[in-house]
């Protein structure tokens, strides 16, 4: 089994290591301080298995393991089992364990995740069949807008915002009722007062992403999703 | 009070003084890290930046076999996430514990 770990704790990583020696079939092909890190290494090299960490700064093992597009099986490892029950709603988590980890519980998890069998995750629904464009009512006129041409959807008050390359404009609508017009690859919500388009996002820092000339906030809870979203290099 | 010991490191290391050399340094450069960023944080007030350093300082704790004073850490890092500082000089006794013994090891 091809394996990565990804815990902030360098002895936590070192133990892991040494652990895995002692198991026939296993490799370790890397291991990250950082779960982003990891994130991008996932998206170019098939892993099996990885031992996570839950309790990381900034981007937690349960952050990462929203974010993951095809889940491998994952081991948890953690100094504090409360943290793990919330992870154990998915399928591709196998075991827990307890830091300090001790080899021969290290060696059941392993052997349970070679044996375990994870369903296919099934890929998130997009809505394609949406065309590629939408009207809006705007002073009893409908007006054209090409949906990639939209960059930013801000809700203020009764009103939303729509914010196109060319032009912007104001409609009486809610953020939800134009959310289920546009297509899950383009636009995601990112705050509960605006929608992006993911494409024209030019960079990301901390807790919000700069698009065209506007620095928008991300929720905490809706970083994991747009993290999922982008092609890390 | 309890003393630390590395009985965990040597189970690891199943008689590899490599393994166990290997063990015992990234403690003894990880440790001292930790305990001056948990000061750092603690100057600060910053509760959460103190939560972060005591649960990571905590798996230190274990691994050099010190439960009693695992358990407070526990109570401790429960007390920081109410902004209580309510264990914190027990904790800080067994860092100056730890950094006595790593010193000798």
């Amino acid at each position: 089994m091809k394996c990565i770990i990804v815990d902030d704790e360098k002895i936590a990583r070192v133990i892991i290591t040494t652990l895995c020696k002692e198991i026939k079939n296993v490799e370790i092909l890397e291991e990250f301080s950082n779960a982003i890190q990891a994130l991008k290494f996932l998206n170019e090299n098939k892993v099996d298995l990885i031992f996570l960490d839950i309790h990381m700064p900034d981007f937690n093992g349960l952050d990462f393991i929203k974010s993951l597009k095809n889940p491998p099986k994952i081991i948890l490892t953690t100094s504090d089992p409360k943290f793990a029950i919330e992870a154990f709603e998915y399928d591709f988590i196998v075991d827990y364990l307890l830091k300090p980890i001790e080899l021969s519980r290290f060696q059941k998890a392993v052997i349970k995740a070679e044996n375990k069998k994870v369903d296919k995750i099934a890929s998130r629904s997009n809505k394609q069949d949406i065309a590629n464009d939408f009207y809006i009512n705007i002073d009893r006129r409908l007006i054209k807008i090409d949906l990639p041409s939209i960059y930013l959807i801000e809700a203020k008050g009764d009103y939303i915002h729509i914010k196109t390359d060319d032009k912007n404009y104001v409609v009486h609508s809610t953020l939800k009722k134009i959310e289920e017009k546009l297509p899950d690859s383009l636009f995601l919500k990112i705050h509960r007062s605006y929608i992006i388009n993911i494409k024209k996002i030019i960079d990301i820092e901390d807790n919000s992403v700069l698009i065209k000339k506007d620095v928008i906030p991300v929720s905490r809870s809706k970083r994991p999703e747009l993290m999922k979203r982008l092609d890390l290099l | 009070m309890e003393k630390p010991n590395i009985d965990y490191i040597e189970q690891l290391a199943r008689g590899d003084a490599a393994v166990r050399k290997t063990l015992v340094d990234v403690i003894k450069s990880e440790f001292p890290e930790e305990r001056k960023e948990y000061f750092e944080s603690f100057e600060k007030k910053d509760f959460k930046k103190i939560e972060e350093n005591v649960h990571k300082l905590k798996h230190k704790i274990s691994i050099l076999g010190l439960e009693k004073s695992y358990g407070l850490a526990n109570a401790y890092e429960h007390n920081l996430r109410e902004s209580s500082i309510d264990g914190s000089k027990d904790f800080e006794k067994t860092l100056t514990t730890i950094t006595d013994f790593i010193e000798i090891l």
